[in-house]
């Protein structure tokens, strides 16, 4: 059976297989951006960001930004789980792109002829075509430009969603990511102040679901196309096996913990692409939370716990006043701990007796 | 039930491990007389009477501060019997299957001669009764002190030794967190016995990847002079596991990874390997030679 939606997204997906050619602009918005200048990024492994700017320098700008859709197996957790993950650039989540409102977005994607699927991608920051994702549908063996005028600012999921059953499938198999699109004179605290960071982290968080045998052991398989029926079962009942940050359980502890140190001022980006998320920082706060990541609305203050809606990107603004291990969580405890949507701060720095103290060292209990 | 039902057939005796998981309570069978050899025996190695500087395992205070766990130079005075390698999950299974075991969280299809993973405290307590009962000789857990002893050049202890900047609570757990770090690759599974090779004693597997049980409860300890002690308070809730580091676990875990709190590296996987009192003789042995002078200290666990 098919639903009426799948019917209109297959119809969609139908259409592109042809390779439709871009609209073309009237020759005089072509002629106003071929005059722009360019710039081409190269991209980054979450959870680290390419070097950018936070306040513009000069006019609008052509960002040029390629990606390498990559099928390949990848371990998603310390028993060596491992899945067909379809990634954006070879890292789940996709890397984080950054821009300034009024640039304008060229991204190239690359679908190498080594993959089995086709993919495309949807930007929610941007306008029209299904979000590009009409206008990126790209076989094995073929690559295409996409070009979106990023007018709003804030933090936004890109996904793939090449129709139907595929669009769930492709995204919690790894394929999402987000882009940060900053006010051109950088972000503001509530009262229009400025506000700055010292380093920002991108944290993309998955939920996979993946099959069982008979024993209960999780299963894997010999390519994308046979895990699909199982996967899509497991999909069905809405529970994930797995709830990650950066791609797999503890990819942001130990020897990745994130670093920073008491005084540093912080931004965290925080994406999921499919499901409800409620970040917090063990023994720290959020300063100021665009929980629903867009920086036309003044932020949240102090924040405990701030939500991820599923198909959303938010940013937590945070300056470490103690040293030590934080654990940054979904306040989900159960996801957090047993589904592994944990990360580890490791901040350096001079204790803050003021702040905090222990006034008794643990003793036995005074008996009279 | 009767004494019988360990020689019962695999068929036989999965249905009773089946009734057991089902909550039927069964009794526990005695000790038999005459069917040991159901039984290997385990191989043990006799290690010789020694001493050993122990760093003590717990939390220790001074003047309210986390201080550096206090090195002690320990004297175990009797010889220590104990097995060669870990338990095994075919010897596991064989307790379980009498019914005086829990199955421990494993594979269906785990190899019988892998070391038995997936054990609480508890369960390695169950085992040691059962299997004493079965060999009519006292088996039971290692204490720290006496793994330490065995493993020898194999001890690790823990990765930190709890000291601390007295100003800067935070960097006793930032040394800690540092010293434990790991790259977030995956765990491996539980290896074949013999893997890990065997250590100048003859103990084989000692700080591989399945951490062992001791009977070592946790400890928060005050101490006021250089070795001096004002309190002790002792949680027998948590014992001590010895591996490629110490760990302290909840008894009750049988998974290591989730005995943690929300920081901190935890045990891969949870086994254990048994230690065998002295028989009658043997014992007659050591006191004869206490009271003759022969060994003038006490064991020191």
């Amino acid at each position: 059976m098919v639903t009426r939606r799948e019917a209109m997204m297959s119809a969609g997906l139908a259409a592109l297989v042809a390779a439709l050619p871009a609209m073309p602009a009237s020759a005089q918005q072509a002629a106003e951006i071929a005059a722009l200048p360019r710039e081409k990024v190269k991209l980054v492994p979450p959870p680290f960001v390419h070097a950018h700017d936070q306040v513009a320098r000069g006019g609008p700008k052509v960002v040029e930004f390629t990606m390498t859709i990559q099928e390949k197996p990848m371990v998603i957790d310390d028993i060596g789980t491992t899945v067909h993950a379809m990634t954006y650039d070879g890292s789940v989540p996709g890397p984080l792109m950054v821009v300034h409102e009024g640039d304008y977005v060229e991204l190239t994607l690359v679908n190498p002829a080594s993959n089995e699927l086709p993919h495309n991608i949807d930007f929610h920051a941007a306008t029209g075509a299904l979000g590009g994702g009409e206008l990126t549908l790209i076989n094995p063996g073929e690559q295409v430009t996409l070009r979106f005028k990023a007018t709003r600012s804030g933090t936004f999921v890109y996904h793939c969603a090449p129709g139907g059953p595929m669009i769930p499938w492709h995204v919690v198999s790894g394929m999402s990511g987000a882009i940060m699109i900053l006010p051109r004179d950088g972000l503001k605290d509530e009262t229009g102040k400025p506000v700055r960071y010292d380093r920002v982290y991108y944290v993309g968080e998955n939920d996979f679901y993946v099959p069982r045998d008979a024993d209960g052991n999780f299963k894997s398989y010999a390519s994308l196309g046979e895990s699909y029926a199982d996967t899509m079962e497991v999909m069905r009942g809405l529970v994930p096996t797995h709830v990650v940050f950066n791609g797999a359980v503890g990819a942001l502890t130990g020897d990745n913990a994130l670093k920073s140190a008491v005084g540093e001022t912080v931004l965290i980006v925080h994406s999921q692409a499919n499901r409800d998320s409620r970040p917090h920082l063990i023994g720290g706060h959020g300063d100021h939370v665009w929980e629903e990541g867009k920086f036309a609305n003044p932020p949240a203050k102090d924040l405990e716990t701030w939500f991820i809606r599923g198909g959303s990107a938010g940013a937590a603004l945070y300056t470490f006043l103690q040293p030590g291990i934080y654990a940054y969580v979904n306040h989900n405890l159960i996801e957090a701990v047993e589904l592994g949507a944990t990360a580890h701060f490791v901040v350096d720095g001079e204790w803050n007796e003021d702040l905090m103290s222990q006034v008794e060292a643990p003793r036995p209990i005074a008996t009279n | 039930m009767n004494t019988t039902s360990i020689l019962l057939s695999g068929a036989a005796a999965a249905a009773m491990a089946a009734a057991l998981a089902g909550g039927l309570v069964l009794a526990v069978p005695e000790r038999p007389a005459g069917d040991a050899a159901a039984v290997p025996p385990a191989e043990t190695v006799r290690i010789a009477p020694g001493t050993l500087l122990f760093p003590e395992p717990g939390a220790f205070l001074r003047d309210g501060r986390p201080v550096a766990q206090p090195r002690r130079s320990l004297r175990l005075a009797a010889p220590l019997e104990i097995m060669r390698h870990q338990v095994s999950v075919g010897a596991y299974r064989r307790c379980v299957a009498a019914g005086a075991c829990s199955p421990a969280d494993l594979p269906r299809d785990a190899a019988p001669d892998l070391p038995v993973t997936g054990v609480s405290h508890i369960d390695a307590e169950a085992y040691a009764a059962w299997y004493s009962r079965q060999t009519g000789r006292t088996w039971r857990l290692p204490s720290a002190a006496e793994w330490a002893h065995a493993a020898g050049t194999r001890f690790v202890g823990d990765l930190w030794d709890g000291a601390g900047d007295a100003d800067n609570p935070a960097s006793a757990w930032l040394a800690r967190y540092r010293a434990e770090g790991t790259t977030g690759a995956p765990a491996a599974p539980p290896q074949p016995r013999g893997r890990f090779g065997a250590n100048e004693k003859g103990v084989v597997d000692l700080a591989g990847n399945v951490w062992e049980w001791t009977s070592t409860c946790y400890r928060r300890v005050t101490l006021v002079g250089e070795a001096e002690t004002r309190a002790t308070l002792e949680n027998c809730g948590v014992r001590i596991a010895e591996g490629r580091h110490r760990a302290y676990m909840s008894r009750f875990i049988r998974d290591g990874k989730s005995g943690g709190c929300a920081v901190g590296t935890p045990p891969e996987h949870l086994g254990f390997r048994l230690v065998r009192e002295p028989g009658p003789l043997a014992r007659f042995a050591l006191l004869w030679g206490r009271l003759t002078g022969a060994q003038a200290e006490e064991p020191a666990v």
